[in-house]
């Protein structure tokens, strides 16, 4: 049975997942069982995407059932989700920039591959960026942007977590639209990764999770 | 062409663009000498026999200047959105200063007042929720629409904008939503005419007529830097804009979720309303183009780039309708210039089956040199010098870039040097480069 609810997750098979949600909740089972299934199942999503048998409409469209899901499982949950992270991440799109389809793909895959993701949204100022490194110690930040105007913005960014002192304490990866690997040395990150599944390897590399 | 209505039915698509090509070359201006007008014949030349896939004297240049007179002329942005003498001034320095094979009017820098008035909900600019400085407004994308709403645009698509569109779009058009159906077939006149007593509908029309004013202003403005590059000699390449109905609905009325979701849940409701805006896309970019006098359609490209989606996604959702206003706009004589955003290399096999010489592609991240090979004997193709080397690049690197396109794409004609995008702040001496390179390696 289980086996199936990840297959049908990954399939992307809508109204069968829903249904089997349902059952199961019915049944009686623990509904952290079926939320953990619903993260295997996403990694799968994820491990076709970087494949390239998935594309963005997957990904959206698997965030949304896994949100549905979730709905359907809250009541039945006896204990908190807390499951185990395995470390932070802070993303956010930077200042004078209000792209946001990307970071919210990256947060999405960061978090179902076990990542605690603090995403700090769009036009996000260079000081929001080293107060949340700081809070955080986080030690991976993931700059988006999708315009030319965040070339100075992420450069400005890098700077002042120079400025505090902070830079030497994490690595920074660069992603969206115009950013390449130019950007990358231009604004002085460590990486620069093309879409979403590249970030989350990114992040597996550097936080020490195989 | 109203005149010759009979004639025009009767042409093919190469006849009639030879009609519009004829009036690209010999736009309603007096030239400011008589080298503005020979450098204004060569110019537009050049750009027809890159289209029609043939050397021209040598490479044709669309100069990768977005905002940038703003900078150049000392200002930013937000000052030339709402001062629209600063904005004549602007471009008029710029124009003084490059040259380049063809200008592209200020017709972009959309009037911040006008926006304001209409309290527009889908952008933000410098000073309206943006920073003073920022270099552009930007697109706000959202569910506008929800799903259950195709059906309106699929019924009555001019219904479904004035009633369901505006009022969400613009603030100021919040009271459309109580007006009635305006296409009242029983035909008596004041079961809608006293609709228009409401206050509130008043109200919004009221400031929809001074907002028109306001524009027309700003259309002033435009009309004369417009007017004065074209004297100068310097030829227009923006006659009028389209795009692919999935973009359309993507980003204005569904939003990428919303859109991508809709692919799996109501395709065929999706399709449907695609192909009911494929007439309205066409007719409305020919208008354009009409009084614009210059055959170009540009067509920015969005959510179906590489990456985003699979080669059957884009088969399936994307291509189908885009091409049908692109057939469109052909057999109008308009020639469609897709911008294509992101990396269309995973879709130049699709792309390729177009009437040959019909479509400009202009390419931002791609293999030009399979860009070439795929393409070259179809489709005119331009791009692509890396928008980070323009921006923070020397003047030298972009000189290297350009060269390197040159002699990658520019054999047999059938290429246009640009950049992969456009620039809005930055080095001057890097367009100055583009020209450079072009003059010095473009000569066929």
């Amino acid at each position: 049975m289980p086996k199936d609810f990840v297959d049908l997750l990954a399939d992307l098979q809508e109204e069968e997942v829903i249904k089997l949600t349902k059952q199961r909740l019915e049944a009686g089972e623990e509904a952290l069982a079926i939320l953990d299934d619903s993260r295997k199942a996403m990694e799968v999503v994820g491990d076709r995407f970087a494949e390239g048998k998935y594309f963005i409409p997957e990904l959206v469209y698997s965030g949304e059932l896994l949100t549905q899901i979730t709905e359907l499982v809250k009541p039945y949950l006896t204990r908190p989700a807390e499951s185990k992270r395995l470390g932070k991440v802070v993303i956010g799109t930077v200042a004078g920039d209000i792209h946001d389809i990307g970071l919210n793909i990256v947060g999405f895959m960061l978090d179902v591959h076990g990542f605690e993701v603090y995403n700090l949204g769009v036009d996000v100022p260079p000081q929001k960026f080293v107060e949340k490194m700081k809070e955080t110690s986080a030690p991976v930040l993931g700059l988006s942007g999708f315009l030319t105007l965040a070339f100075d913005s992420m450069k400005e960014t890098v700077e002042a977590l120079e400025a505090a002192g902070l830079r030497d304490k994490m690595k920074i990866m660069i992603g969206g639209g115009q950013m390449d690997d130019e950007v990358k040395k231009f604004a002085k990150a460590d990486a620069y990764g093309k879409d979403a599944m590249e970030a989350v390897s990114l992040v597996k590399k550097w936080i020490g999770v195989k | 062409m109203m005149n010759t209505e009979k004639k025009w039915a009767d042409m093919t698509w190469q006849e009639r663009r030879e009609e519009r090509f004829k009036k690209w070359l010999s736009p309603d201006v007096k030239f400011s000498s008589p080298e503005a007008e020979k450098k204004y014949k060569e110019r537009v030349t050049r750009f027809i026999k890159a289209i029609k896939l043939e050397e021209p004297d040598r490479v044709p240049v669309i100069l990768p200047a977005g905002n940038i007179p703003a900078y150049f002329a000392g200002v930013n942005l937000k000052t030339i959105m709402y001062d629209y003498d600063e904005l004549r001034r602007a471009w008029r320095e710029f124009i003084r200063e490059f040259d380049s094979d063809t200008l592209l009017g200020p017709g972009l820098i959309l009037p911040g007042r006008v926006l304001e008035a209409i309290d527009f909900k889908l952008e933000k600019w410098p000073g309206h929720g943006l920073a003073d400085d920022i270099e552009s407004y930007q697109f706000i994308e959202g569910e506008y629409i929800k799903a259950e709403e195709y059906d309106k645009l699929i019924k009555d698509p001019s219904d479904f904008w004035l009633r369901t569109f505006m009022p969400r779009a613009m603030g100021a058009c919040k009271a459309f939503e109580k007006l009635p159906q305006l296409t009242a077939f029983v035909g008596i006149p004041v079961f809608y005419v006293a609709y228009f007593a409401d206050p509130e509908i008043q109200a919004a029309f009221k400031t929809l007529m001074d907002a028109g004013e306001e524009t027309m202003r700003w259309m002033e403005a435009v009309n004369d830097v417009n007017r004065e590059s074209l004297e100068a000699g310097f030829p227009a390449f923006w006659g009028g804009m389209s795009g692919a109905p999935f973009d359309m609905i993507g980003d204005m009325l569904r939003g990428t979720t919303g859109i991508m979701t809709d692919m799996f849940r109501r395709p065929d409701k999706l399709q449907e309303a695609m192909e009911r805006m494929v007439p309205i896309a066409i007719d409305e970019a020919v208008a354009g183009a009409n009084s614009s006098g210059c055959p170009i359609i540009v067509m920015p490209l969005h959510k179906g780039t590489g990456g985003f989606m699979s080669n059957e996604q884009f088969k399936t959702f994307y291509w189908p309708t885009f091409k049908k206003i692109m057939m469109g706009l052909i057999s109008e004589g308009l020639v469609p210039m897709p911008f294509a955003e992101g990396n269309y290399e995973p879709r130049l096999e699709i792309i390729k089956d177009m009437p040959r010489s019909g479509v400009i592609w202009w390419f931002e991240h791609m293999d030009m040199a399979k860009a070439k090979k795929v393409l070259g004997d179809t489709a005119c193709i331009a791009g692509n010098i890396p928008v980070t080397v323009l921006c923070t690049g020397t003047p030298q690197e972009v000189k290297e870039h350009c060269r390197k396109l040159i002699e990658t794409c520019a054999p047999g004609g059938g290429y246009i040097l640009t950049g992969g995008a456009a620039v809005d702040k930055g080095n001057p001496d890097n367009l100055h480069a583009v020209m450079e390179a072009a003059k010095e390696y473009g000569n066929y």
